[in-house]
């Protein structure tokens, strides 16, 4: 019904098929739907935020998406600025991912200011004093971005590339793609840094300040580091995992080992600076403000040591170690394993820079605050979940995201068909019906 | 917000925050400007992109 619409040259599942997937994935959204409307009219009061969490899960998820969403700048970085060819094989779909954290990020903000229609007021009543404005200046500018990367993509759907004004627009934002992805670069920078800069800035909370350098503690580099290091990996998660649920190869391994390796240096060196702070700040920092180190993993029923060697050591060192050997990153299973542990790890990172700094006990008459979300909190957290499941299903049905597909997934025809396709096609292909891609 | 706007105070804060916003912003949307024209005048010209 809809193979007018679908790539030349791949087989796609029959479209009752579809169309249930995207029922059953459709149900959470809706789900998340509703919640999200009673935030927004009946207020805040759905929640459990209270005095102590006025940044709770949603700021969590918001963290976390932004940084498995960091594979899209650097691999354009690495695409576009440094030439790494083989890259533009994975770059479409950096870019769908990567669109879709930023745009789920931007959903759960318009969710938690309460208010979603004064949220123009942050780029006109801007506090420059405050690195939210910045986050909030980039994380917009950068969505516009993410947004120029991804309309090319769909004006190369088959239908729409016939109209020659798309077309030749898709070819001449290919054209300039550099700068956007540079522009990109430059602003993912910034937003990731400040995210960082926001927790390492809170001198009153002795479990998340840092030292630093100028006006930027050091978690403003570890957290631009660290989505440079972990969102490779979650491009490389999300597409093994298309490769299972669709049953194909859809990029060459010398491809995913490049991303791997690169991930795999990024996270090597990001955790070794990690160690560095970790120790620095509990050798120095917190106890120049009255803290021991057990002090902050002790007394309370979910943050013990076992959270910091996670996030170091089991979502660090273990995935560094996997991906930087040849053997480790050769091996598709250790390689998968590797790559899950990234991102959990990342997760975690995220969790205990905004979670625990907020539960950990600050005044001598303070006791540790642990946090329960509620339903409605949980579900507009899955919300941008079930949006991107339902994204990534309609664009890998009706674009071109994977470039070696066709090649890595011929179709075989039996000899009558490709007589009659044959006789079915116009007799030239012009450029015209190339992609801009392919042209 | 402007250098116009009755809030906008000449000190290094606006100028950084709103500068690097209006540089961001140029950039994205001079190279959208460029990219829409260009296949417009291409289109009228038919002039296939490849």
């Amino acid at each position: 019904m809809d193979s007018a619409l679908i790539p030349r040259g791949v087989k796609r599942c029959p479209v009752w098929q579809f169309a249930l997937g995207l029922g059953i994935v459709g149900i959470v959204l809706l789900w998340g739907v509703y919640a999200m409307l009673l935030c927004w009219f009946k207020g805040l009061n759905q929640t459990n935020m209270n005095d102590y969490y006025g940044f709770a899960l949603w700021i969590w998820a918001d963290l976390a998406v932004i940084a498995l969403g960091g594979g899209a700048f650097f691999t354009g970085f690495l695409r576009y600025l440094i030439g790494k060819d083989e890259l533009k094989n994975i770059i479409n779909f950096a870019v769908v991912i990567g669109f879709i954290c930023y745009s789920s990020a931007l959903l759960i903000l318009a969710i938690d200011v309460g208010q979603p229609l004064r949220s123009w007021f942050i780029f006109w009543h801007a506090n420059v004093h405050s690195m939210l404005t910045e986050v909030a200046f980039c994380l917009s500018c950068y969505f516009g971005v993410l947004t120029i990367e991804y309309i090319p993509l769909i004006l190369e759907n088959r239908q729409i590339n016939k109209i020659p004004f798309f077309h030749n627009l898709g070819h001449n934002m290919h054209e300039i793609m550099a700068v956007f992805a540079a522009t990109g670069a430059f602003l993912s920078f910034f937003h990731q840094g400040s995210l960082g800069g926001v927790s390492g800035v809170l001198f009153g909370r002795p479990f998340a300040v840092r030292e630093g350098v100028l006006i930027w503690p050091w978690t403003f580099f570890l957290f631009t580091w660290s989505a440079a290091a972990y969102g490779p990996c979650f491009t490389l998660l999300v597409t093994r995992i298309t490769e299972v649920v669709s049953g194909k190869k859809l990029v060459k391994e010398n491809v995913v080992q490049l991303l791997a390796k690169i991930s795999g240096w990024m996270i090597g060196t990001y955790i070794i600076a990690k160690i560095i702070d970790t120790w620095y700040w509990a050798a120095v920092t917190a106890p120049a403000r009255g803290f021991s180190l057990m002090d902050f993993y002790s007394g309370n029923a979910l943050y013990g040591i076992w959270i910091l060697i996670a996030e170091i050591v089991v979502g660090g060192v273990v995935p560094a170690a996997i991906l930087l050997t040849n053997t480790g990153r050769r091996n598709s299973t250790a390689r998968l394993v590797a790559i899950t542990l990234g991102v959990i790890g990342i997760c975690l990172n995220r969790w205990v820079m905004v979670l625990q700094t907020m539960a950990v006990p600050v005044m001598t008459f303070d006791t540790w605050q642990l946090y329960y979300p509620s339903w409605q909190e949980v579900a507009t957290t899955i919300l941008p979940v079930a949006y991107g499941i339902i994204l990534v299903m309609i664009s890998f049905r009706y674009l071109p995201i994977f470039p070696q597909e066709t090649e890595l997934n011929p179709i075989v025809t039996p000899d009558h068909q490709i007589e009659e396709s044959v006789s079915d096609q116009p007799p030239l292909v012009t450029a015209q019906d190339l992609s801009p891609a392919e042209s | 917000m402007f250098p116009f706007s009755f809030e906008w105070v000449w000190d290094m804060g606006h100028m950084v925050f709103h500068g690097g916003l209006w540089y961001a912003l140029g950039i994205i949307g001079l190279g959208m400007t460029y990219c829409i024209i260009k296949a417009a005048v291409d289109t009228v010209g038919k002039k296939s992109g490849h």
